[in-house]
């Protein structure tokens, strides 16, 4: 019997594993917050590592151009979370707010959480992906809930509540992907892998292929945060500790849209299933629009950007949903940008929420002249998730418009018509918390920049210039995407 | 490989008392009696389980029924039991949102989940049709449950019947592997909100486990 070889995705995904079961037993809080922080970084080394040598795909595990772009992604925001999660607990034990043993559950938890969005990420079974989503939905919510206050256990019980009807949908829908699947392929495992039904696809059973998208759409999409099964989010982001909305908005709602577009591609390949597109167009104007008049209205800074983060998953299903080359390119490139934006704006807001010990909207006042490296940071970061150029934000957004235009100009109309609406919000917004007389306590903030600066200007140098590399591999996925 | 006409019977039996169950779910607005009534579902969810483990010959199905019946038909019940009498909740009658309406309703989505299966899966063996389409039932009937519930433990046991159905499809969905690491997940999943009620102490905090006292609490207006 030879050695198996050695394969970066089990390296990556035992590294989270090994680390929650270690974290367990680390008491002292600075040294879990170490631990996390390196374990957060081996995770990052071994999914850039699949950009070299990536495994062959088996029944359950394959790493291929869609997922690595993804992998890497989330665990580059993995630890930058980590870091900033180091310095933002720290005060959050300091205030009474946790304690040093819900720290320790907190971090094992967080490491569950990356595991379960890794596995999701690289799964091919859809059965596996399945499991995996519901393990990374588990542990946020009980990190959601750690607070323990009135409202952080209401956002837990919704969120809860909301996210396992969608899991459960999203089972059938999969249940019936594998009844679809099973006259064409056989029985077992085969009938599962994800690689197995794309290959299959035009064999497959049509009118349960579209049922089960209906659910899966259903399912999945109430995960992604759409408008009208997104009850959930806004409370989730608002009421649980700042690095979890960071991860929340920067990498879950992405694992379950690419979740969704894995079967989308399966669905697209079979010529008798009705078109998806429609659904999905649907679905992303009405998160959209929906999104971006409740930004108008918002009084709690967290909730505000995570309407924030629904509209531009609006935007992205949208594209999704227009598809074409085009389309896909824009709907990949928002959904890399949003994520490094979203969380580098979250880690601003964490640490003005902490300083200022409130998050309404109406108690922040002027940031740029109290803490202004705070300030200005938040100030480029929502500029950024405005759309502003020279931001990337601003490119995809354009692409997803212009890319629209040419095809439907009635629904691109109606797309830019939400995206100003947001904009102008947003803007307004910024203006009070950013400028004119401060207002709050003046203390001091130690903040941790780095994670803030990295992903800002990774945004900044996606909207200026595109690796050629970069370019391609987006074309190609774009092209796979169908 | 049809089954046997016998073997589809009782199949279809088992698959159809999961249904019946439901509806009993739906009109009892007692919570002990609600939570007996769940026991009697996992209960079902076994036999059904361990009837197509028997008749696709699939021994790791065995497992499946073995956790519906000794996790869900008699650990948990237990402890929403525990719960319910030490949070002195027995004596509460739940309005349920009219129960000739949600009944109504049920009747409704169990005619919709059966006319829309029965067509899309024309191409299957009439067993896996069947299974199917009462296990969308059950989902469903589940789901209708939890909105029209306040309470926390109606909801908890609203999910745990969408759960048996979904298992109930797996298990039916011939030869779908993962069914028992789903069905774990699931108990897990169960388990886990158990202890949560039991833990965060909702009743506590709030003074009661109506939901409707909980939306008081919206984050805007604090």
């Amino acid at each position: 019997m030879s050695m198996p070889a050695f394969s970066p995705i089990i390296a990556l995904l035992l590294t989270s594993l090994i680390a929650a079961a270690a974290l367990a037993f680390v008491r002292d809080y600075r040294w879990s917050a170490r631990l996390n922080i390196f374990a957060s970084l081996v995770a990052l080394l071994f999914a850039l590592l699949l950009f070299h040598s990536r495994p062959p795909a088996d029944d359950l595990l394959l790493a291929d151009d869609l997922n690595v772009v993804f992998i890497a992604l989330n665990a580059f925001v993995g630890f930058t979370t980590s870091v900033f999660s180091a310095s933002y607990i720290g005060h959050e034990l300091e205030t009474g707010r946790l304690t040093p043993g819900y720290l320790r559950f907190y971090h094992v938890m967080f490491q569950l959480m990356m595991f379960g969005m890794d596995l999701a990420l690289t799964a091919n079974n859809i059965g596996l992906m399945w499991v995996a989503i519901e393990l990374a939905t588990l542990s946020t919510i009980v990190m959601v809930g750690i607070y323990r206050t009135h409202e952080a256990l209401e956002a837990a019980w919704k969120y809860f509540i909301l996210g396992s009807v969608g899991i459960a949908l999203a089972l059938f829908g999969t249940i019936l992907v594998y009844l679809a699947a099973v006259s064409a392929i056989g029985e077992g495992m085969g009938a599962m892998a994800w690689t197995n039904l794309l290959r299959h696809a035009v064999t497959l059973d049509p009118s349960l292929l579209n049922i089960a998208f209906v659910f899966l759409l259903l399912g999945y999409g109430t995960k992604v945060g759409l408008a009208p099964m997104h009850a959930w989010l806004p409370d989730a982001h608002a009421e649980g500790p700042t690095p979890v909305s960071a991860v929340l908005s920067g990498l879950l709602l992405n694992v379950a849209l690419y979740a969704l577009l894995r079967f989308k591609m399966i669905v697209a390949a079979n010529p008798g299933t009705i078109a998806v597109g429609p659904l999905m167009i649907t679905l992303g104007l009405g998160s959209l629009i929906f999104a971006a008049f409740m930004l108008c209205r918002r009084r709690d800074i967290k909730r505000m950007f995570a309407y924030s983060s629904i509209e531009h998953m609006g935007i992205i299903v949208f594209a999704f949903g227009m598809g074409g080359p085009l389309g896909n390119f824009a709907g990949l490139l928002q959904m890399t940008m949003h994520s490094l934006t979203k969380s580098a704006i979250f880690f601003s807001v964490g640490h003005v929420a902490q300083v200022k010990g409130t998050q309404k909207i109406a108690d922040i006042r002027g940031l740029t002249s109290s803490h202004p490296l705070l300030g200005w940071t938040l100030v480029a970061g929502v500029a950024a998730i405005a759309g502003l150029p020279p931001f990337g934000v601003f490119m995809s957004e354009f692409l997803v418009i212009t890319s629209a235009f040419a095809r439907a100009p009635a629904l691109a109309a109606l797309a830019a018509f939400g995206l100003l609406v947001a904009f102008g919000a947003l803007l307004l917004r910024l203006g009070s918390i950013a400028f004119g007389e401060p207002a709050g306590p003046l203390t001091p903030v130690r903040a941790s920049y780095l994670p803030i600066f990295a992903h800002l200007s990774l945004v900044l140098v996606g909207g200026l210039y595109m690796p050629g590399a970069m370019v391609t591999w987006f074309q190609n996925v774009a092209g796979l995407l169908k | 490989m049809s089954p046997s006409p016998l073997a589809f019977d009782i199949a279809h039996m088992f698959a159809g008392g999961l249904v019946l169950v439901s509806f009993m779910m739906l009109y009892q607005d007692r919570l002990l009696p609600l939570i007996n009534v769940l026991s009697l579902h996992s209960l079902l969810l076994a036999l059904s389980v361990a009837w197509q483990a028997h008749i696709q010959d699939k021994p790791d199905l065995y497992v499946t029924a073995v956790i519906a019946l000794g996790f869900k038909s008699i650990v948990i019940p237990m402890a929403l039991r525990r719960m319910v009498v030490r949070m002195e909740l027995h004596r509460e009658v739940e309005v349920a949102v009219g129960t000739g309406m949600t009944m109504l309703l049920g009747i409704g989505l169990v005619a919709l989940s059966m006319d829309l299966m029965l067509r899309v899966t024309a191409g299957a063996n009439a067993l896996v049709r069947e299974d199917v389409a009462l296990a969308l039932s059950v989902v469903l009937l589940g789901l209708l449950m939890m909105v029209t519930r306040r309470n926390a433990i109606s909801q908890v046991i609203g999910f745990m019947s969408i759960e048996n159905g979904l298992i109930l499809g797996g298990a039916g969905a011939r030869g779908m592997p993962l069914v028992v690491e789903i069905s774990v997940a699931f108990s897990v999943l169960v388990a886990f909100i158990v202890i949560g009620i039991f833990l965060f102490r909702i009743r506590e905090r709030f003074d009661t486990v109506d939901l409707q006292a909980l939306d008081r609490f919206r984050g805007e207006h604090r």
